[in-house]
């Protein structure tokens, strides 16, 4: 409870440091905190604590959330980042269910997260659909594209099935440059969000308070993200959960065993899928802009790094994960330029000395609190 | 459609399609020894492009005209350099991963592509924009027809044919090749009979590493013009070409990289919308293609590795 509330106050402060010179300090300040808990071992009692109450902090994490952004209630820029933060997660929460649990492989994320996004366009633009059946259509749409790719994803294993995602990923955008209908290299204008006659796009007034118009979308993204969270979470405390954990671990005994292969891997794929374009069709809403080079193979492979940074498998260490991809370069501007770099420099080193991620994935809990 | 225009584009089909299979030899090579996706490969490609630009800006500012000792300079420069590289992948990034996941490996070489990438970016003079590559070989050409024969290509065409059978001599013939052949084949026993395994495998990095090189430079005089961000395209296409072909076999690496070409050139003759759908076409085939044959035309337990 007290590292959650030290970590939303450093949150905080890090979002309002303005001075390159106090953001790099304060971002100093936290690799040393952190490596000097975990050699006083308070890191692994945070993570116990953490473990045995998660029904609690869950939910007070968002409340964290809440609060933080309505710390910054008239701050577009640091509110756009939060929303960021709340769909990269959704997004890396889908991929989590294809990697992490069932071991289907899959390259081409940022490519189903622009196709929720291009969904988003296209339908706010032509059609009265109203908007948070788009989000749905997103996703759907998403997982409908993601099951052309089922056959050979069924069909190949390892090296041959990463193939067939980046293959995908490099199509895709080659369409999406050539297809005139769609805008071409210059992509399209989305429409922002609108539920009710109440148009997100508008700043709020509230008892002469005036309030960020991205606060709306804070909503709604918190909401989802709460949503895939619970979900992906009981997925994993589930049947499901551990028939996917055995198909990842060793295919041919978990076959011995009757499960049923093929359609195990088509429901992670399609679920995790369907995640990452529901959070694209919003994201897209968002930035009322969509364009190809957004969603590139480059970008699939930063959300593969924040899952690897995070912890494979471990929703909560995407949270934190996610937080410091997209939180650390935006605030160094003079690391903007660098920050693909130093994305893959991260990565080199998580997977040469800490292959498990920031945050391991913990053994299956299912009695917080329980010691045998 | 006329004889002459369909044979330029045999003819550029060709030119790509021996670049496609050098990087594809380089994937089989890496793959065979170690059983690995080196996914830094077509970045390497890059970084031997720029390696022979550096050489060649060098030696030009060295006083030196001479075009033929200027080509050889850079083949040799870029050929050295990369091999190097290769082999300090190899044994720094690719060999301490051994044990872990397949994935590990996957990801870190593709990280380490991206490292590579942002490298030339940022750090090479203007590096984000094309880099103009000189155009050393002779240019003169002769008319067949509609068919324009240029020397130069001739000559690339002839250089990467000479290439792909000096590695298979290396493979088949010498004491050597029969050491890759034997750790692709079985590391214990290689290990068993007193083959050094390090060595061996450093020195397939090497060679493959060495044909990205070749690539890359060949890629540099064809288009004239070389950018930090062509590595990535030949590299996803070289792995695929290796992947059609079937891992750890060379001919099916070879045949891959032909045959992706091949693709191409009918997606921009045959498709009704030109050349603009190109790229869609041929990765939707490769695609429907792993439907079909999960492992390559050449099946990697039957056939021969390496």
């Amino acid at each position: 409870m007290i590292s959650q509330a030290v970590v939303t106050i450093y949150f905080i402060a890090l979002l309002t440091a303005e001075k390159q010179l106090l953001i790099i300090g304060l971002l100093a300040l936290a690799v040393l905190a952190v490596v000097a808990a975990y050699w006083m071992g308070w890191l692994a009692a945070a993570n116990r604590s953490f473990a045995d109450r998660e029904n609690i902090l869950g939910p007070l994490a968002g409340i964290a959330g809440v609060g933080v952004a309505a710390y910054f209630h008239d701050n577009h820029f640091v509110l756009l980042l939060i929303v960021t933060i709340l769909l990269y997660t959704i997004a890396t929460l889908g991929l989590n269910i294809q990697f992490g649990y069932a071991g289907v492989l899959n390259f081409a994320a940022a490519s189903f997260f622009g196709i929720g996004a291009y969904t988003s366009a296209v339908l706010n633009a032509h059609t009265n659909v109203p908007h948070l059946l788009v989000l749905l259509i997103g996703g759907l749409i998403a997982a409908l594209i993601g099951s052309l790719l089922l056959l050979p994803v069924l069909r190949t294993r390892g090296h041959y099935a990463a193939l067939v995602t980046i293959a995908f990923a490099l199509l895709l955008k080659a369409f999406l440059e050539v297809n005139d209908v769609l805008g071409g290299p210059q992509g399209l204008q989305v429409k922002g969000m609108k539920i009710g006659g109440w148009s997100f796009n508008d700043n709020i007034d509230f008892q002469n308070i005036e309030l960020s118009f991205y606060l709306s979308y804070f909503a709604v993204s918190l909401v989802l993200l709460g949503g895939a969270f619970l979900l992906v979470r009981r997925l994993e405390r589930s049947w499901i959960g551990l028939n996917l954990d055995a198909l990842r671990i060793d295919e041919t005994v978990a076959s011995c065993f009757g499960l049923n292969i093929a359609r195990w891997k088509i429901a992670a794929f399609t679920l995790g899928n369907f995640l990452i374009g529901v959070a694209g069709a919003l994201f897209g809403m968002v930035g009322g802009f969509v364009a190809p080079n957004n969603y590139t193979f480059a970008d699939s492979l930063i959300l593969i790094s924040i899952l690897l940074l995070g912890g494979i498998g471990n929703p909560w260490g995407l949270v934190v994960a996610t937080a410091i991809v997209v939180v650390v370069p935006e605030k160094l501007q003079t690391l903007q330029e660098y920050r693909f770099l130093m994305y893959s420099v991260m990565v080199i080193a998580v997977l040469l000395f800490r292959p498990e991620g920031l945050l391991p994935r913990p053994l299956r809990n299912y009695f917080p609190g329980w010691r045998p | 459609m006329d004889i002459g225009l369909l044979a330029q584009h045999i003819m550029n089909g060709l030119m790509v399609g021996m670049m496609y299979a050098l990087v594809a030899v380089g994937f089989t090579l890496f793959f065979g020894v170690l059983d690995v996706i080196q996914f830094a490969h077509g970045d390497v490609l890059t970084v031997g492009a720029f390696a022979a630009l550096m050489a060649f800006a060098g030696l030009r500012a060295a006083g030196i005209a001479s075009r033929s000792f200027l080509v050889i300079a850079m083949l040799i420069v870029s050929v050295l350099a990369m091999a190097a590289v290769g082999m300090l992948i190899g044994r720094y990034l690719v060999m301490p991963l051994r044990t872990a996941p397949a994935l590990n490996t996957l990801l870190i070489t593709l990280m380490l592509g991206t490292v590579l990438r942002e490298s030339v970016r940022l750090f090479y003079p203007e590096g984000a924009n094309p880099k103009p590559f000189p155009a050393l070989l002779p240019t003169s050409s002769t008319n067949i027809g509609n068919f324009n024969l240029r020397l130069d290509n001739a000559i690339m065409l002839i250089t990467g044919v000479l290439v792909i059978a000096g590695v298979e001599l290396l493979l088949n013939r010498t004491k050597l090749g029969l050491a890759i052949r034997a750790v692709a084949q079985d590391e214990e026993t290689a290990r068993t009979i007193g083959i050094n395994f390090t060595v061996i495998v450093l020195i397939a990095f090497a060679i493959g590493s060495a044909l990205a090189a070749i690539a890359g430079i060949m890629n540099g005089f064809y288009y004239n013009e070389i950018n930090f961000g062509m590595g990535l395209y030949l590299g996803v296409v070289g792995f695929a070409a290796a992947i059609i072909g079937g891992l750890g076999s060379i001919y099916g690496a070879i045949l891959g990289g032909f045959l992706f070409a091949a693709l191409q050139t009918i997606g921009t003759v045959v498709l009704p919308f030109g050349s603009a759908y190109k790229d869609v076409f041929a990765f939707a085939v490769v695609i429907i293609f792993m439907a079909w044959r999960p492992t390559g035309l050449i099946r990697e337990k039957i056939s021969q590795r390496v």
